[in-house]
């Protein structure tokens, strides 16, 4: 592997060109980083020296890992200056985001739209609307980070599936971590303190995903959640009380087990359903929290010092201290007996039993990864034929482009020659509009669909 | 020879007065086993559940599939203006091909103005969610509305089947593409079919999505980073590729310049956190149809930007109590740069692509033969 600098862009560019394998492009100090990803191909990595980038950066090409590098305090430091909107997007899939210090973003720090087989791992994140925010995205792992300042959530896993959230440090958010209308998904070993709330799931309403299913909570500690909740007064995050552990608002099957949830002000767990917060504009969505299990968890000083909305709606029952709490009219919820907690509106609650336990649930994620689509050469040529090529070209008429017939008498027996043409087009007709290269597509599919043009179109 | 050629030419014009319907599928369809024709795009090759955004989110093709004779029959049914009343008014006198299968208009105008303005049909065969406010989910149903509102083509069951059944071509064809004769049933189907070709997803912003890095200027996608960043939110309602969610949310827009303030989906609902909602409209092709907004509020893409660019509710209506949706301007309003501004609306119409605009009908079926 050869380690590049931006510096020799021009060679950089000549070798990538010139070879298929991955790899590996260093950004000096300072230099853009943007313009190394511009140049990176598929399956390169990108090593960013320490220092100091007033940048953002944008991924949308596949299998590229981003790394800073970090010697000691000294980060990979990208810093907005609270000018620049966000500090990554990536939509490529199987993107690796790694080793960042993140500050000073009006938008988010680090986020993903629509990659699947993500990797957001130990970034330190600080003061931006999200910090760390993958949507959209089927498996995925978000681990060793550190997030901090958030004006909602640190972590926010939205509209996702089969993603883990692994030991993360969230602290000093509005809420620490939260999966929203995500299914299939693991929080395991994180530590989160001093948010307004500590780990929040939620069915969001109004969203394209319907639904929220299937979250393992496991082996977190959820200590003193008390912080002032600061979320903008327009946020659907300026409703969550202060003081709370773990809030469960509309998601079903979730197993809460052997946490550490201690001194959270108000309460422990918070299960609630889209009615109590008024959340329930939603006519698609099931508003009601079903089968919630908490068990074996380690509790200690929840509920001891109750203020704000929660202890006025509970000042009438006198009670305090309560571990879980329970509003609405969820169902199959349990608790373990022997955990001898203080509930609080689990009437309809029932006892857990022992193989409800998850103890040893490792993963959410798939097994190797999700997968694209697999399609044959011949459908790869004929498909894309019909996605792409027919929006210009009519069998046997001239459309935006002359007719595949005659098209067909050209290049009869020389693919490679038509597949030279659409790589890089030429003006040749008069009055026709100029053709747009087609080399995006990849030299597999445009063999593909010359082959198909010249021995099965029309045939 | 020469005489048999002359004869030709001169029998020509005549000959294509005799409609027939097109027995293969349109651009970008392929035909399936069932006979039923179905829509093959870029975005059938990626991987990711329904309704996922993303540069590269799957998307499926409508489930709704029709044949070629049902498509076909559905344009000239969509052009033609025996389906109204008066028979003065097409669906494309509304929906012109022309101006984006809209008007070029604040608001639509039937037997008189209506409150509302002619949204694009680019697209539309992948709506979950029809009308401003959401109040109809399928083409065939929607078909209906303007048929038989009579702000609009006025027309009723009856009359609507009367009319076809005694023009001279119709008969003929809807024997072709249902094997019946026409009735309104069949009717809001070929309209359905001929509205679910309009397909555009080949705009450069789509190679840009698909690969071709180049397919967007260098402004262009600073306006594609503004607007899918945290800050002015754009893709969190209006997502790709359909560039919309088809979701209800309230924007906080003005009311009209008449002081009409139309409470959306509020009207159809007790639930106060409706007043003011409307559907999250696609942005595509969203060049050609000026003005914008569900009344023609905006005349011009900045005006629609610098609307989201101020701070939330500011050009509410006086009096709605509107439940504004959290992605808009979140924090005091974005304060994007003029030049982001600028960015934005360049990025937008990146988003063009009319390449399979169907053919406007030469004679129409209705038309008395030579
Ligand atoms: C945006 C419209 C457009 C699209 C999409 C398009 N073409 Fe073309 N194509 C044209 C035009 C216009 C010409 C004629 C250019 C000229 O002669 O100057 C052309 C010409 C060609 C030629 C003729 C070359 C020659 O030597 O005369 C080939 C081959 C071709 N296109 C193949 C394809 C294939 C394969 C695809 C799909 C991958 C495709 N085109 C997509 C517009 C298009
Ligand atoms: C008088 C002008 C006019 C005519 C004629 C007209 N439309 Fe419309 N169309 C509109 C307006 C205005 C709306 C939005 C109405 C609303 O939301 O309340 C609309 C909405 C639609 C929609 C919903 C699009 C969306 O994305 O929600 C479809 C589909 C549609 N029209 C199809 C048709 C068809 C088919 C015909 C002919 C049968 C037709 N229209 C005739 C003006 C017209
Ligand atoms: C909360 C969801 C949401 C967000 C965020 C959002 N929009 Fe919209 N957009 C809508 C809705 C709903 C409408 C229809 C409003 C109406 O007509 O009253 C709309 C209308 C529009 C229109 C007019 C479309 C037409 O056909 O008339 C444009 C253009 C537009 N938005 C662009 C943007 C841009 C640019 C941004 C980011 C700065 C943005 N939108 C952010 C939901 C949203």
């Amino acid at each position: 592997m050869k380690t590049l600098s931006t510096l020799h862009g021009a060679v950089l560019a000549s070798l990538l060109s010139s070879t298929a394998l991955a790899a590996e492009l260093t950004v000096p100090s300072g230099g853009s980083i943007q313009d190394v990803v511009n140049q990176a191909a598929p399956g390169d990595t990108i090593l960013v020296e320490p220092g100091i980038y007033h940048q953002s950066v944008y991924v949308d090409k596949p299998r590229i890992t981003l790394r800073g590098l970090r010697d000691g305090d000294n980060w990979a430091l990208l810093d907005g200056e609270m000018k620049l909107n966000d500090g990554i997007i990536a939509s490529g899939h199987s993107i690796v985001i790694d080793g960042f210090r993140v500050t000073g973003y009006k938008g988010n720090g680090i986020m993903t739209q629509g990659a699947n087989n993500f990797e957001i791992s130990n970034n330190y994140v600080e003061g931006a609307f999200y910090g760390i925010f993958p949507q959209f995205g089927r498996n995925g792992l978000v681990i060793g980070n550190t997030v901090t300042g958030a004006e909602d959530a640190g972590i926010y896993v939205g509209m996702s599936d089969n993603v883990d959230v692994i030991d993360n440090v969230a602290f000093g958010n509005v809420m620490g971590i939260e999966f929203e209308n995500t299914r299939n998904a693991l929080m395991a070993g994180n530590h989160v303190y001093d948010n307004a709330a500590g780990i929040t799931l939620t069915l969001v309403p109004g969203l394209p995903v319907k639904d929220a299913y299937s979250q393992v909570i496991r082996d977190n500690r959820i200590i003193g959640n008390n912080h002032v909740n600061f979320a903008p007064a327009s946020s659907i995050a300026a409703g969550v009380p202060s003081g709370t552990g773990i809030l469960v608002v509309g998601p079903d099957n979730i197993t809460i087990e052997n946490n550490e949830i201690a001194d959270n002000d108000n309460v422990g767990v918070f299960v609630a359903d889209l009615i109590t917060f008024g959340m329930d504009s939603d006519p698609k969505l099931d508003p009601y929290s079903d089968g919630v299990r908490v068990m074996g968890n380690t509790w200690r000083g929840n509920g001891e010092n109750m203020n704000g909305m929660l202890a006025e709606m509970l000042a009438a029952t006198g009670k305090t201290g309560i571990e879980v709490l329970a509003m609405g009219k969820g169902r199959d919820s349990c608790v373990l007996p022997g955990d001898g907690i203080d509930t609080l509106g689990t009437r309809r609650w029932q006892d857990c039993l022992g193989d409800n336990s998850v103890a040893g649930f490792a993963t959410a994620r798939l097994e190797g990864g999700a997968e694209e689509p697999e399609y044959t050469l011949e459908q790869k040529g004929r498909l894309t034929y019909l996605a792409v090529c027919t929006g210009c070209h009519a069998y046997d008429s001239v459309l935006h482009g002359p007719s595949m017939q005659s098209i067909q008498a050209i290049y009869d027996g020389d693919p490679s020659g038509m597949v030279g043409y659409i790589t890089d087009p030429v003006r040749k007709r008069e009055g026709f509009p100029e053709m747009p290269p087609q080399t995006y597509l990849g030299e597999e599919t445009l063999d593909a669909i010359a082959s198909y043009i010249l021995e099965d179109l029309g045939k | 020879m020469r005489a048999w050629l002359l004869f030709l030419i001169l029998a020509a014009p005549a000959m294509a007065e005799e409609i027939t319907l097109s027995d293969t599928c349109p651009p970008s369809f392929q035909m399936l086993v069932d006979g039923t024709c179905e829509l093959v795009t870029l975005y059938q090759f990626y991987d990711s559940p329904p309704q996922h955004g993303g540069l590269r989110a799957r998307l499926d093709p409508p489930a709704r599939r029709y044949t070629p004779q049902q498509i076909d029959l559905g344009r000239y049914l969509f052009f033609d203006p025996i389906l109204s009343d008066g028979g003065d008014l097409s669906c494309a006198s509304c929906h012109d091909p022309a101006q984006g299968f809209s008007d070029g208009k604040k608001r639509g105008i039937g037997a008189v103005e209506l409150d509302r303005s002619t949204p694009t049909l680019w697209n539309v065969g992948f709506a979950q969610s029809l009308m401003w406010d959401g109040r109809t989910e399928t083409l065939e149903a929607q078909a209906l509305l303007p048929l038989l509102n009579p702000d609009e083509m006025a027309a009723t069951v009856e009359g609507v089947e009367t009319a076809l059944n005694a023009a001279p071509g119709y008969v003929a064809l809807f024997q072709i593409a249902f094997g019946a004769a026409p009735n309104i049933a069949n009717t809001v189907i070929a309209l359905a079919a001929f509205q679910s070709s309009l397909i555009s997803l080949n705009s450069r912003y789509d190679r840009y999505a698909h690969g071709d890095a180049t397919a967007l200027n260098p402004q262009e996608i600073r306006g594609m980073n503004a607007f899918r960043g945290f800050v002015a939110r754009c893709s969190q309602c209006h997502i790709p590729p359909l560039f919309t969610d088809f979701e209800l949310a309230v924007v906080g827009a003005p009311a009209d310049e008449r002081g009409f303030a139309d409470p959306g989906a509020g009207a159809l609902s007790d639930d106060p956190a409706r007043l003011g909602a409307f559907k999250t409209p696609t942005l595509r092709n969203i060049t050609r149809t000026a003005p914008y907004f569900h009344a023609g509020q905006f005349d011009t893409l900045k005006g629609v930007v610098d609307f989201y660019n101020n701070t939330a509710g500011h050009a509410a209506p006086k009096g709605q109590d509107l439940r504004i949706h959290w992605h808009v301007h979140m924090t005091n309003g974005p304060k994007l740069s003029t030049a982001t501004v600028a960015d934005i609306i360049a990025f937008l119409a990146a988003l063009e692509d009319e390449n399979l605009m169907p053919e406007r009908p030469a004679v129409l079926p209705s038309e008395p033969r030579p």
